[in-house]
C-alpha cells in the first residue's frame, strides 16, 4: 500500500488546520539525501504533515520510501542479532524491548491484522538489534564520550538496528517506535526506511530544581522517561539550594534532617537516588548532581553549624547567615568528606559545583573575614575570596577523580580551572560573547542562557528555543568544537509536581532537536508539524505535554 | 497564647491526650482565617474542639424547609465528609480520645432542593461552631453548600492526624452575584471528566457560574439533536471529541449539586468557521474579485435561512440548558469577507446601510437577541455589540473583555450609564501567562472603581475568569487555572476593604492552594515552599 499519503492523512486529522507545506522541504531533503528528492516528487504530499512524519528530533539521515509494511503485535519480535555483543543477559536492552513494545503495541485496542480478504501490505515480522562493538557497554554508565550513533534499516522480513553501543540502540528503538503509525483500519504500519543517525552535541541536558520545590521521585522518573523520548542524555539535578536540602547524606544526615522541607516526606534517600541513577542509565541518561556553593546554601547551614558565614550588623552578629564561610579549615574538611560521598554515590564522571550568584554583603560585614582578606592581601576584592574558596573546592573535587562543571561566574571571576573543567553559560544577553570568551580560553562549555524554560510567556515560545544556534558566536572551528552541548533549565520557584511536566514538554523538545539534529534543520513549519505529532505521542504515552496551539490529539490526555 | 490553647484543649479531651499534646504544643496555634475566599464577617477564638470522623454527623434542623431526601444537601454531605476528613479511610482502629460526637445541623428557609441555582439565588449563610456542634443556616440550599465549603476549610489536623475546629462565628454572603469561569472547549477539546473536576475546584473557591464557550472556529464539539451534522463534520473528531446530550446533562447536574449555573455560549456571527462544515449556506462565501474564493466568513446575515437555523438551534439550546441566560457572543466580527461578497453588498444597499458593516452586524445581532428574548432567555453579549450599536434590549448583559484598566473602566461607566447590566472579564484573562506572581494582578482589581453613581455600580453583576483555549487542554488546564483563578474568586466574593492587602492574602492563598492539592486538584505553587501533602500525580 501506498503509505506516505496515509501518514499525511493521519497527521492532517491530528493537526486540524495546520499551516501549509513549503517548497523548502525538498531543498532540505536534497541537502540531507539526494535520493529522497525523487520520492518526494513521486509522492507529492498534502499540505500540513511533514514528509518526516512525527520523527523528533529529526535524524541526521532519513530515507523513507512509499513501501509500507504492517506489524502484528501478537507476533512482532524484538530480539538480539546473532552477531550482537549484547545477548539476553543485557537487561538494559531487554527492558528497553519491553518498554518500546508497550509503547508500540500496548494501546487499549486489540491487535488487528486488518479486515479479511483485503490484500494488505507485507508484514514486518520483527526488529533485530545488533550491538556491533565488542563491548556493548550494557552494564556501564553513559558518559560524555559515549557513542550514541545507530543505523536503522526497516525492510522485509525484519528491521535491523545496528549500533556500536547500547546507547545508540536505545535511541534507535525510540526512532523505530516513532516510525509506526496506524493505517485507516487501525493496523500498525511502518514504511520501508533507512536511517543513519548520531547526535550533533554530546551533552544534551535537562536541569530540574528539587530545592525550591520538592519533586517527588515519580515526577523525576516520568521526566527521565520523557527525556529518553526526546533523546536527551543528561539529567542535571540541581538538588539543593537556599530553600531546602532534600538530599539525604549518609555522612551528614543532619543536612536533610534539618534542612529539608520535611525530614521524611521531602527527602531523597540513598535508595531514591540509586533508583534515579539506574532509571536514567537504562535510558542512556547521565545523572549529574549539582551541589551549588558557596552561595545558594542557606539550607545547608541548618544541619551543619559553622558552615555558613555569620553576618554582622555593626559590631555584632545579626543572627543571619551568608555564603559558605571560606576562611575556616572546618569548611574544607566538611567539603572533602561531603564530596567524597557524592563522588561514590553518583557514578558520572562529572559533578556540578555551582558557584553562581555569590552575594558579598555578608562577607563584607564580618570582621573575621575582613581580617582574613587583609592577611591574604585580597584588599577589598571579594571575588578574590570567592576564587580562593572555589579553587580549594576544585582541588578537593579533583582528588575524588571527578571532572566538574561550574556556572560561568567562576570563569568570569578568573578562578584557576583545570583544563577539563566545563563552563556552564547561563546569563542571558551577551551569551554569545561569553561563549566566545570561554572557548577562546580553551574551556569546554555547555549552553543554557537561551533555554531558561522557567521563564514563561504567552504563545509559542518554543519557537525561540528552536531558533537558537549554539555555535552562532564568533570563533574558530577549534573553539566551536569546545561547545559540547546545552541544557534546558527549569528552575523551581514556580514549579512543582502539579505543573512541571506540562511546562517542560514539549518546550524542552525544541531544545532537544536543536542539540541532536543537524545544524541546517531549521524549518519552523516542518518543526511545528512534527512537534505537534510528537507531543500527541507523548500524551498518548501518558505524559501531560501541553499543546502548541489550537488542535487536538487522537488520544487526549486521560489524567486530570 | 499557647497556654490558653492547652487549657482549652484540656477541657475537651481526656487526660492522656493532653499529656501527649504537652510535648508537642508548639503546633497548637492554628490560625482560623484560612478560609478562602474570606467571609464577610468572621470571629473565632483559640478554643479548639476535636472533630472525630467516626462520630461526625450531618443533620437537618427541625425548622429546616429541606429535609432528608434533599438531593443537593444529601449529596453535599457525602462529598464534604471526605473533604473534611481527607485521610480518613474507615479502617482507623487506634483512637486517642473518646468518641465525642460532633453534629453539624443545617437549616434552610426554602426547599429548593430540586431546582437550579439562578441569577437571584441567595448564597448567604450563617455558620456557628461551638463545642461538639455547628449550626449552619441559609435561605437556600445553595447558601448551605457555600457554608459547608467554609466549614470544611475550618477543620484542620494536628501532627498526629487528629481533626479539630475552632470556636467560630461567620456571617457570609457574596459581594457579586455572578462569579464565573469561562472554559473554551473549541480550541482544544476538554474531556468531560476534566470539566467535572474543574466544577469541583470552582466550588472550593465559591465560583457559581460555568460559562461554557462550547464552540468556536476550530471545532464544534456540541452534539446537537436538531443538527447532528454540526458536530459530525465540525468537531475535531465526530466520535471521540464531542459532547453528547448526556455529557451535557452530566455537566449541568454536577454543576447544580455545587450551586453552579451553566451558561452556554454559541458565539456568532464571527467565530463560526466550524459551524459551516455541517451547515451549508450558513456562512458567507468570500469573494476574490468576481468569483467565490472558496473561503467562508462570518454567518451570512442576508439569508432568511440563517435566522431560521439560528432560531431552531437556539431553541434546542434553551431547552438543553436550564439557566435563564444564554451567551450569544458577538465579538470580533471580521468584515472583509462580507465586503467582498456582492450579495451582501446588494443587501446593504437594499437596507440602506450604506457602507457601514457595523449596521449589518447590528442587524444580525438584533435578530438573534430577539430570538432569545422570545425564548424567555436573558442574553449576554461581548462588549463589541454595545460598542458598535448602543441600542440593545435593556435586559441584555454586556460582557467586558477588552483593554487596559483605563479602557475597561471607561467602558464600565459608559455601559452602566446607559442602564445596562455589566459583567467584567477584561482583567481576568488568565490564559495570558507570564513569569512570576501574576495572581497579584488578578487580586488587585477593583471592579467598582470607575466613575459612576451608586446606582450605576449596582449594575455590575460580577466578573468572570476566562481561560481561552489556544494553548490549553487537559494536560495543563488545571495548574494554569488554580490557584490563579482563586485570586479573582476572593475579589468577587469578599469585602474589598477587608481584602485590600495582597501581601496579607499571600499566606492564606498558599494555604488554600495546599488544600486544593490535598483535594486532588493540580493547583500550581505561588512561590517557593512546600505542601505537607504534595501532589501525587505526574
Amino acid at each position: 500500500m501506498n503509505a506516505a499519503p496515509q501518514i499525511a492523512l493521519l497527521l492532517l486529522v491530528a493537526l486540524g488546520s495546520s499551516q501549509g507545506l513549503q517548497h523548502r522541504y525538498v531543498d532540505r531533503v536534497e541537502d540531507l539525501d539526494p535520493d529522497q528528492d525523487q520520492d518526494a516528487e513521486a509522492q507529492p504530499l498534502q499540505a500540513g504533515p511533514s514528509p518526516f512524519g512525527s520523527l523528533w528530533p529529526l535524524p541526521q539521515k532519513v530515507q523513507i520510501s512509499a513501501v509500507a509494511f504492517k506489524l502484528n503485535g501478537d507476533s512482532f519480535q524484538m530480539s538480539d542479532g546473532k552477531g550482537s555483543s549484547a545477548g539476553p543477559g543485557c537487561s538494559l536492552l531487554q527492558d528497553a524491548y519491553r518498554r518500546y513494545y508497550e509503547y508500540m503495541f500496548g494501546g487499549a485496542e486489540s491487535q488487528r491484522t486488518g479486515p479479511g480478504g483485503r490484500t494488505g501490505p507485507a508484514v514486518l515480522t520483527g526488529l533485530q538489534v545488533w550491538i556491533t562493538s565488542p563491548d556493548s557497554d550494557c552494564d556501564g554508565h553513559p558518559g560524555v564520550t559515549s557513542d550514541e550513533s545507530y543505523e536503522l534499516m526497516v525492510d522485509q522480513p525484519y528491521a535491523v538496528l545496528k549500533a556500536p553501543k547500547v546507547w545508540g540502540a536505545l535511541h534507535g528503538l525510540e526512532t523505530f517506535s516513532q516510525l509506526l503509525y496506524e493505517d485507516e483500519y487501525g493496523v500498525k504500519s511502518i514504511n520501508s526506511t533507512t536511517i543513519s543517525d548520531f547526535p550533533r552535541f554530546a551533552h544534551r541536558g535537562v536541569m530540574l530544581d528539587s530545592a525550591r520545590h520538592f519533586l517527588p521521585i515519580k515526577v523525576i522518573l516520568a521526566n527521565l522517561e520523557t527525556m529518553a523520548m526526546n533523546k536527551f542524555n543528561v539529567f542535571h539535578w540541581h538538588i539543593t539550594d537556599d530553600q531546602s536540602f532534600p538530599y539525604l547524606s549518609r555522612t551528614f544526615p543532619e543536612l536533610s534532617q534539618q534542612g529539608a522541607y520535611h525530614p521524611y516526606t521531602h527527602v531523597y534517600t540513598p535508595t531514591d537516588v540509586k533508583m534515579v541513577i539506574e532509571f536514567g542509565r537504562l535510558r542512556g541518561i547521565r545523572v549529574i548532581p549539582e551541589f551549588d556553593t558557596p552561595g545558594h546554601t542557606q539550607s545547608w547551614g541548618k544541619g551543619q553549624t559553622d558552615l555558613l558565614t555569620p553576618c554582622y550588623s555593626g559590631a555584632d552578629p545579626s543572627g543571619s547567615f551568608g555564603p559558605v564561610n571560606p576562611i575556616l579549615n572546618t569548611t574544607y574538611d566538611f567539603m572533602s568528606r561531603f564530596f567524597k560521598e557524592i563522588s561514590s554515590v553518583f557514578p558520572d564522571a562529572y559533578v556540578h559545583l555551582g558557584g553562581d550568584e555569590v552575594d558579598f554583603r555578608c562577607w563584607k560585614s564580618n570582621p573575621d573575614i575582613q581580617k582574613f582578606m587583609d592577611q591574604q592581601g585580597f584588599g577589598k576584592d571579594y571575588s578574590k575570596l570567592e576564587s580562593f574558596y572555589i579553587q580549594k573546592l576544585l582541588n578537593i573535587v579533583a582528588t575524588t577523580q571527578k571532572g566538574y562543571i561550574i556556572w560561568q561566574e567562576v570563569f568570569d571571576n578568573g578562578v584557576k580551572l583545570h583544563p577539563d573543567a566545563v563552563v556552564h553559560v547561563w546569563i542571558g544577553g551577551g551569551a554569545s560573547g561569553e561563549m566566545a570568551k570561554v572557548t577562546a580560553a580553551g574551556f569546554t562549555t555547555v549552553l543554557s542562557a537561551p533555554w531558561y524554560l522557567d521563564y514563561i510567556s504567552y504563545a509559542q515560545d518554543w519557537q525561540n528555543y528552536y531558533k537558537v544556534e549554539p555555535l552562532g558566536f564568533n570563533g574558530t572551528d577549534e573553539q566551536k568544537k569546545l561547545v559540547i552541548g546545552g541544557e534546558a533549565c527549569l528552575w523551581g520557584e514556580y514549579v512543582d509536581a502539579t505543573n512541571l511536566t506540562p511546562r517542560l514538554w514539549p518546550r524542552a523538545s525544541a531544545v532537544a532537536e536543536r542539540l541532536w539534529s543537524a545544524a541546517n534543520v531549521r524549518d519552523i513549519n516542518d518543526a511545528y508539524n512534527r512537534l505537534s505529532a510528537h507531543r500527541c505521542r507523548m500524551v498518548e504515552r501518558g505524559i501531560p505535554a501541553q499543546p502548541l496551539f489550537s488542535s487536538y490529539c487522537p488520544h487526549e490526555y486521560k489524567g486530570l | 497564647m499557647e497556654t490558653m490553647g492547652l487549657v482549652s484543649f484540656g477541657r475537651y479531651i481526656c487526660s492522656h491526650l493532653s499529656l501527649l499534646l504537652l510535648i508537642v504544643l508548639p503546633l497548637g496555634q492554628h490560625t482560623v482565617e484560612g478560609v478562602w475566599p474570606l467571609p464577610q464577617t468572621f470571629t473565632s477564638s483559640n478554643e479548639q474542639y476535636p472533630v472525630n470522623p467516626q462520630a461526625f454527623y450531618f443533620g437537618y434542623g427541625r425548622q429546616s424547609a429541606a429535609q432528608r431526601g434533599c438531593s443537593v444537601l444529601d449529596a453535599a454531605f457525602i462529598r464534604y465528609y471526605s473533604l473534611i476528613f481527607p485521610d480518613y479511610t474507615g479502617n482507623d482502629v487506634l483512637r486517642f480520645f473518646e468518641d465525642k460526637p460532633f453534629h453539624i445541623e443545617i437549616n434552610v428557609d426554602h426547599d429548593d432542593c430540586e431546582s437550579y441555582p439562578h441569577e437571584d439565588s441567595s448564597e448567604k449563610y450563617n455558620l456557628s461552631v461551638s463545642a461538639g456542634q455547628a449550626s449552619l443556616n441559609a435561605e437556600t440550599v445553595w447558601g448551605a453548600v457555600r457554608g459547608l465549603e467554609t466549614f470544611s476549610q475550618l477543620v484542620y489536623q494536628d501532627d498526629f492526624g487528629s481533626y479539630f475546629v475552632n470556636q467560630t462565628e461567620i456571617d457570609d454572603f457574596p459581594r457579586f452575584q455572578f462569579r464565573g469561569i469561562l472554559l473554551d472547549t473549541s480550541r482544544h477539546f476538554i474531556p468531560v471528566h476534566v470539566i467535572l473536576k474543574t466544577l469541583d475546584a470552582m466550588a472550593y473557591s465559591k465560583f457559581n457560574v460555568f460559562h461554557w464557550h462550547i464552540v468556536d472556529d476550530p471545532s464544534f464539539p456540541y452534539q446537537s439533536q436538531t443538527f447532528p451534522d454540526l458536530s459530525r463534520k465540525g468537531a475535531f473528531h465526530p466520535m471521540t471529541h464531542i459532547y453528547t446530550q448526556s455529557d451535557v446533562r452530566r455537566v449541568i447536574s454536577h454543576a447544580r449539586l455545587w450551586g453552579i449555573r451553566v451558561i452556554p455560549e454559541f458565539d456568532s456571527p464571527g467565530h463560526t468557521k466550524s459551524w459551516g462544515k455541517g451547515q451549508p449556506d450558513l456562512l458567507t462565501p468570500c469573494y476574490s474579485g468576481a468569483t467565490p474564493s472558496g473561503a467562508f466568513g462570518p454567518v451570512n446575515p442576508t439569508l432568511p435561512s440563517t435566522y431560521k437555523f439560528m432560531a431552531t438551534l437556539l431553541k434546542e439550546v434553551s431547552l438543553v440548558f436550564p439557566d435563564s441566560y444564554i451567551h450569544l457572543g458577538g465579538d470580533e466580527v471580521n468584515f472583509s469577507c462580507w465586503k467582498s461578497n456582492p450579495d451582501v453588498r446588494a443587501f446593504m444597499q437594499k437596507m440602506g446601510f450604506g457602507v457601514s458593516f457595523t449596521k449589518l452586524e447590528a442587524f444580525y445581532m438584533e435578530h438573534i437577541m430577539n430570538i432569545t428574548s422570545l425564548l424567555n432567555k436573558t442574553a449576554i453579549v461581548w462588549q463589541d455589540v454595545f460598542d458598535y450599536h448602543e441600542v440593545i434590549p435593556k435586559d441584555t448583559v454586556l460582557h467586558i473583555w477588552k483593554g487596559t484598566p483605563a479602557n475597561y473602566k471607561r467602558e464600565l461607566s459608559k455601559m452602566t450609564k446607559a442602564g445596562m447590566r455589566v459583567l467584567l472579564a477584561a482583567p481576568w484573562y488568565i490564559n495570558h501567562i507570564s513569569y512570576g506572581q501574576d495572581w497579584r494582578n488578578y487580586y488587585n482589581v477593583q471592579p467598582l472603581n470607575f466613575s459612576g453613581t451608586a446606582e450605576q455600580k449596582k449594575l455590575v453583576i460580577g466578573g468572570e475568569v476566562c481561560m481561552w483555549g489556544e494553548y490549553v487542554d487537559a494536560t495543563n488546564l488545571t495548574p494554569r487555572l488554580w490557584p490563579r483563578a482563586s485570586a479573582a474568586a476572593e475579589r468577587l466574593w469578599s469585602d474589598e476593604k477587608q481584602t485590600s492587602s495582597v501581601d496579607k492574602a499571600f499566606p492564606r492563598l498558599q494555604d488554600f492552594r495546599c488544600k486544593l492539592v490535598r483535594r486532588g486538584i493540580r493547583a500550581e505553587p505561588l512561590y517557593v515552599g512546600h505542601c505537607k501533602h504534595e501532589y501525587q500525580g505526574v
